[in-house]
């Protein structure tokens, strides 16, 4: 028996190399471990903790969607599109660049949590539900838009597939109904992404709590019991939706950028806008990740236990490695169509860069190449939280940017001369972009206080699979395969 | 053979050829097309701002430094493509062609408003009903009964008056015979002081528009896109002036 063994002479461990064991379970929280019990009763404390200022911001919140949001919106359903700024022969504005937006954003849960899960990125686990449920909410913000900016909503179902009395069914031919379908079906199968490892931490919420919501985490466990039948079956269902959920996920951004390639517009007929808006969308989603687990690591209870420095620092790597990989769509993109010598096209590329709003273009490039560039390339710049929260807000700014010169932008001046035209954005569709936002964080902090947004049972997982192990005088951190 | 060459001379393909050489711009066309299809006025500001409703537009240019300027006119309405961009991107089909006429038709009550196909003309040619429109009285009074009134949130554009093209078949085979070169013609044409558009039958080869089509000053705009477009315009250069 390895107890039995006697230390050896000499290899009584030096206070230096205690210190760098210390120092590794300080860094990684995979090294860490926590008693159980202990682990969930602070994810438990984490959900229950309402203050004062979170019941402020729940409220102030609630009343900005309902003014700012439906507020709005009513108003421009019921007197007409022309509230909004949009104008010959700027048909699209901010609700369709709001749109891309948060389509981008929601790609940020499905790439951290399915493909980081499929490559075994250990750092993934304690942020995974974090990131799926800025899938869900980016996703129920940016599914309003194609609703929004209808001009006549109230016959919107006309784009569903559905058999009615005139036997008429949609254009499938259209990109709007591709986008329609993709959309619905990243939707459904993200929410059951998110459903299915939340299954466990249900349970264990049930197990330690009352009332009503004890009843409400009892119906969403389904009956977990934790059998190793139960167990193996999960493991297969997140294991098979982690795989499907992928190739959703790069359909339907690719999809969104069918809407404006297989156009005629000039400047939007570019066969590269497929893995272009991909990147562009993983990269303001993992900016976005790193956005939110600042915030939860500075208002949530406990938070700094399982958010820690190495994930802002593996985040930031990442989102350094996808701004480069955005540059090079962007130049390829830019330079290709330049070089094609379409002088429409040409027209277009020049107006961006030398253009009334060409600030937008160089705020685009300064936020989504030269600054990660410039900061993220440093350890310490990637270890300051709060240094990274702003680094990645202006990331988010930037892939705004880059979709408000792609969308009015490019738009605005197209073959014609005699049609160009600037477009300038009302408050209403400004507030009905500020509103979704605030959606966006409401239906984030009902969450964060309902359920564990830390996935216990997989940081728990994680840390049974981690160990340090001594070869020769080191500690070295070690992972058994688990599946 | 000889008689499907008759057929083919009988089938609609309605097309329009504008002379930009005697065309002077003085936008009777499009005051002529605002009244035959109930086209509201959005005002002064709104037409400012980009918002104007007019099927037809006179695009004009300017030739030349100022004060040495010449003005240059172009007539620019639906150009009815025979491979219309506008079409495959409406998601509820209230954009498509006819296959009786072969032109661009517009289901109003079928559009829900989602712009995109105004976003896919090269032309510009599609105006949006951004509110509902009042036409104050006596101006009502003007209103044609054969035109549909279109409320806020529809996109609309140049039918080639396909009322008058309906009523002049119904006309001839009320009187038992075949449309005639010169039957139908558009309220633009019809409005025009010099003559400049001519409207008629393109699958007739001896109609007027097939003639002029076949012209040396005949060109398409944009038709290097492979839209197709069914108006042709005649332009000769700059010693015709104007």
């Amino acid at each position: 028996m390895a107890a039995d063994v006697k230390p050896f002479i000499g290899s009584k461990a030096s206070p230096h190399q205690e210190s760098e064991a210390e120092e590794l379970r300080k860094e990684h929280l995979m090294l860490d471990p926590m008693p159980r019990d202990e682990m969930n009763q602070m994810v438990m404390e984490a959900m229950t903790t309402t203050t004062r200022k979170w019941w402020a911001w729940v409220i102030g919140l609630g009343l900005a969607v309902a003014v700012l949001l439906f507020g709005a919106w009513g108003y421009m359903i019921a007197t007409g599109m022309g509230v909004a700024g949009i104008r010959r022969p700027v048909f699209w504005g901010i609700f369709i660049v709001t749109f891309v937006f948060w389509i981008g954003i929601s790609h940020a849960g499905t790439f951290v949590s399915a493909i980081l899960r499929v490559f075994k990125a250990e750092f993934r686990r304690p942020f995974t539900r974090a990131a799926e449920l800025m899938t869900t909410f980016g996703l129920a913000a940016g599914a309003l838009y194609p609703l929004i900016h209808l001009g006549r909503v109230w016959v919107f179902y006309w784009m569903v597939p559905y058999p009615n009395a005139r036997w008429l069914w949609p254009n499938f031919r259209s990109a709007l109904v591709w986008d329609f379908l993709a959309i619905t079906t990243y939707l459904l199968s993200s929410t059951i992404y998110l459903f299915l490892p939340l299954i466990p931490d249900m349970a264990m919420a049930r197990d330690r709590s009352s009332g009503w919501r004890h009843f409400i985490y009892k119906l969403l466990a389904l009956g977990w019991r934790g059998t190793e039948a139960e167990w193996f079956r999960l493991r297969k269902a997140i294991s098979i939706f982690a795989y499907a959920i992928i190739p959703v996920m790069f359909s339907v951004h690719t999809i969104v950028s069918w809407d404006f390639a297989v156009s005629t517009v000039s400047g939007w007929q570019s066969s590269i806008f497929g893995p272009y808006f991909i990147i562009g969308a993983i990269l303001s989603g993992v900016s976005a990740v790193v956005t939110i687990l600042y915030i939860l690591r500075s208002t949530m209870k406990n938070m700094d236990y399982f958010i820690r420095k190495e994930h802002f620092d593996a985040l930031g790597k990442l989102i350094l490695v996808f701004s480069m990989a955005w540059a090079y769509f962007f130049f390829n993109e830019y330079i290709l169509s330049w070089y094609g010598g379409d002088a429409a096209v040409k027209q277009v590329l020049t107006l961006h860069a030398t253009g009334p709003s060409a600030w937008v273009w160089y705020t685009m490039l300064i936020c989504n190449v030269a600054i990660p560039w410039l900061f993220l390339w440093n350890k310490k710049v990637r270890r300051t939280p709060w240094l990274m929260f702003i680094i990645t807000l202006l990331v988010n700014v930037g892939m705004y940017a880059e979709r408000y010169t792609i969308i009015p932008l490019t738009l605005g001046h197209q073959r014609n001369p005699f049609d160009w035209g600037i477009y300038n954005p009302t408050i209403i569709e400004v507030s009905i972009a500020l509103g979704t936002l605030c959606l966006f964080i409401f239906l984030y902090l009902i969450a964060s206080r309902f359920i564990p947004l830390v996935p216990v049972w997989e940081v728990q997982e994680g840390q049974m699979s981690h160990t340090l192990r001594k070869v020769g005088k080191t500690e070295i951190p070690s992972v058994t395969e688990l599946e | 053979m000889t008689e499907l060459l008759a057929k083919e001379a009988h089938d609609e393909k309605w097309g329009m050829v504008i002379d930009l050489d005697i065309c002077s711009g003085c936008q009777a066309c499009v005051t002529a097309c605002s009244m035959e299809n109930n086209i509201p006025f959005v005002g002064e500001d709104e037409m400012a701002y980009g918002r104007g409703m007019q099927w037809m537009r006179i695009r004009r240019y300017w030739e030349g430094e100022y004060p040495e300027v010449t003005p240059d006119y172009q007539p620019m309405l639906c150009q009815q493509c025979g491979s219309a961009p506008c079409e495959p991107v409406c998601p509820v089909f209230a954009t498509l062609h006819s296959e009786v006429e072969k032109i661009n038709l517009q289901v109003y009550n079928r559009c829900i408003g989602t712009r995109y196909c105004a976003n896919n003309c090269p032309y510009h040619a599609r105006t949006f009903n951004w509110f509902d429109y009042e036409i104050p009285a006596p101006m009502n009074s003007y209103l044609n009964p054969d035109v549909t009134v279109r409320r806020r949130g529809v996109m609309e554009k140049c039918t080639f008056c396909v009322q008058r093209i309906v009523k002049g078949r119904q006309q001839a085979s009320a009187e038992g015979r075949e449309i005639e070169d010169g039957d139908i013609t558009p309220a633009c044409a019809q409005a025009c002081p010099t003559d400049a558009i001519t409207f008629g039958n393109l699958s007739d080869p001896e109609s007027r528009v097939s003639k002029m089509v076949r012209s040396d000053r005949a060109y398409k705009e944009l038709e290097n896109l492979g839209t197709e477009p069914r108006v042709t315009y005649l332009k000769g250069g700059k010693s015709y002036g104007g």
